[in-house]
């Protein structure tokens, strides 16, 4: 068995930065990763886009960067292993052994410490119809784009809210995509709300980024619809058009986006401790400031504990890889506190303007928990809105419940596209909060693999 | 519904979806290759036989389910194209072959 001190799991920023910072003092790390190169989902394909002129800005340039960085401590023969389209479904927490499967092959590696930097989903956007062909996450779009230099080709609705929509709208306009009309979701008084939270001086550089997009979207002809509510997706077998409180519109393809949650697939499979964040809405497993989860072999860096964007991602990298070096003896603590003063610097100047964007773009009650009883909320298993609210008058008293009653969660996707929206309706309907109704406890596998691939792994060393 | 931009990114690598010809960029997924080939869905749902096509492209929501080079359920948003791979959409739940029928 192969063994490491250190296994990364995510190779965007944070386990880029994590990876060439443990190699620096001198910690064995091996980086698995389910994509083909570094990047992780917000520098996706870096690498190979640097020609598309629709990517240019932070894109190229920080995530090039960034790539190139860790490429070059691969290069160093630093001590760091990297194993690309990896994908991680087991981890046994009293062994300190991680199972993967690589090239439809599975392996056990022994690691000392596992630093999970798996990132994060898109909130799921449950509206009547977001099942039909021709509805996607906004984050897919810019996926294709990414990885394929692909665009959506006819009238193009990008219907929810966030800073994604707004540098998703102008990349794909630089692209020749469109019309495209924006329905933003954001009600009317969450500006003011937002500016309470401020951090708008410490944030500037940040806000500054953001006013530049939204200016260079509308001098691209975006379309915008404010203060848009009750959306729904329709047409015979795809989407054809989009209607609201309101208004409606034809289109060819609608993207929606409600902001991005942690992916805690993982973490909660494993039983760490988590907590609802009531100001990002959403659970995020309980982390200590080194990014030490509640067992002691799993740490957390990236949006995997917060949403937090890529520059905190990558200090909290470097924080949680300076953490693993004291912990395996190659630090003493006052050299690790020393070294991790900088990056949490960078973390804290990366995080000041968190507050007043988690309050501008907060989504409705609506998205967290659909009205109309025929929305479908498990998309795996086609169970809707009124089915899982009944199940809660039955008796269900959380998702893990639910899911025995009506198979919400237990389709292919595990409960990653459904729980928190089950969890919240059985909120609701209960009179609870959604923390009281708790979140789905997934179990290994954590992705499928099939028994062949399960039964390849070397028979045990007696 | 989706269009390339060869200019951007020159499309070199040749896959076949349902047996018709797709040319991608390398390092593009095989659910990329069947939103460019504009097929309706890539699966239809066990429950209900709902036609899906791709939603979050990036792993979590496993609507991209397609069989890929004879291997039924495969994540298509995760496998990159490879010369000569051949997609088609999964139909329903998968079934239980013998070898030899593959």
């Amino acid at each position: 068995m192969r063994r490491y001190d250190l296994a990364i799991v995510g190779a965007g920023p944070a386990g880029m930065a994590a990876a060439v910072e443990a190699a620096s003092l001198g910690v064995s790390v091996l980086v698995v990763d389910e994509q083909l190169a570094p990047g992780g989902q917000v520098f996706r394909s870096v690498e190979s886009a640097a020609g598309d002129p629709a990517l240019a800005g932070e894109f190229l340039d920080a995530g090039g960067a960034l790539a190139r960085g860790f490429r070059a401590a691969l290069g160093a023969g630093g001590g760091i292993e990297y194993s690309p389209r990896t994908t991680l479904w087991h981890v046994d927490l009293e062994a300190g052994v991680i199972s993967v499967l690589r090239d439809r092959r599975s392996e056990e590696i022994a690691a000392s410490r596992v630093l999970l930097a798996t990132g994060a989903q898109e909130r799921p956007v449950p509206i009547p119809g977001w099942t039909l062909p021709g509805v996607m996450g906004a984050g897919a779009a810019q996926i294709l784009l990414k990885t394929a230099g692909a665009v959506p080709g006819g009238p193009l609705v990008l219907a929810g809210q966030g800073p994604l929509t707004w540098l998703l709208a102008v990349q794909l306009l630089r692209a020749g995509a469109g019309p495209i009309t924006m329905l933003e979701t954001g009600g009317k008084g969450a500006l003011w709300d937002a500016f309470r939270a401020g951090g708008l001086w410490t944030g500037r550089r940040l806000l500054t980024k953001g006013v530049g997009l939204v200016r260079e979207a509308r001098r691209r002809g975006l379309r915008v619809v404010r203060s848009v509510r009750d959306l729904r997706a329709e047409g015979d077998g795809r989407v054809q058009r989009v209607r609201w409180a309101g208004g409606e519109t034809a289109c060819d393809m609608l993207l929606l986006h409600e902001g991005v949650i942690p992916t805690t697939h993982v973490t909660r499979a494993l039983g760490l401790e988590h907590r609802w964040d009531e100001g990002q809405l959403c659970w995020r497993p309980v982390l200590d400031e080194w990014g030490a989860t509640s067992h002691g072999l799993v740490a957390v860096a990236g949006d995997g504990g917060g949403i937090g964007g890529w520059e905190a991602a990558a200090a909290t990298g470097r924080i949680a890889a300076i953490d693993a070096a004291w912990r395996l003896g190659r630090l003493p603590e006052d050299e690790a506190t020393r070294r991790a003063a900088p990056h949490r610097q960078t973390l804290a100047a990366a995080l000041a303007l968190r507050p007043f964007l988690d309050r501008l773009y907060a989504p409705a009650p609506e998205v967290l928990a659909p009205s109309d009883d025929a929305t479908i909320v498990c998309r795996c298993e086609e169970i809707n809105a009124g089915q899982v609210r009944h199940a809660a008058k039955l008796g269900a008293t959380g998702p893990n419940q639910a899911k025995a009653y009506l198979r919400a969660g237990m389709g292919p996707c595990q409960g990653r596209m459904c729980g928190t929206t089950v969890a919240a309706l059985i909120a609701q309907e209960r009179g609870i909060s959604i923390a009281e109704a708790g979140a789905l406890r997934p179990r290994a596998p954590f992705k499928p693999l099939t028994v062949g691939e399960m039964a390849g792994l070397p028979a045990e060393a007696e | 519904m989706f269009v390339q931009r060869p200019e951007a990114r020159p499309a070199t690598v040749e896959v076949f979806v349902e047996g018709l010809p797709v040319l991608l960029p390398e390092g593009a997924s095989a659910a990329a290759a069947v939103l460019l080939a504009g097929l309706p869905a890539i699966r239809e749902t066990p429950v209900k036989g709902s036609p899906r096509l791709p939603y979050c492209m990036m792993g979590i929501c496993f609507d991209c389910l397609a069989e890929i080079d004879g291997v039924a359920n495969r994540q298509a948003c995760m496998v990159p194209v490879a010369p000569g791979m051949r997609i088609a959409p999964q139909r329903g739940a998968r079934h239980a072959r013998l070898e030899a029928e593959v």
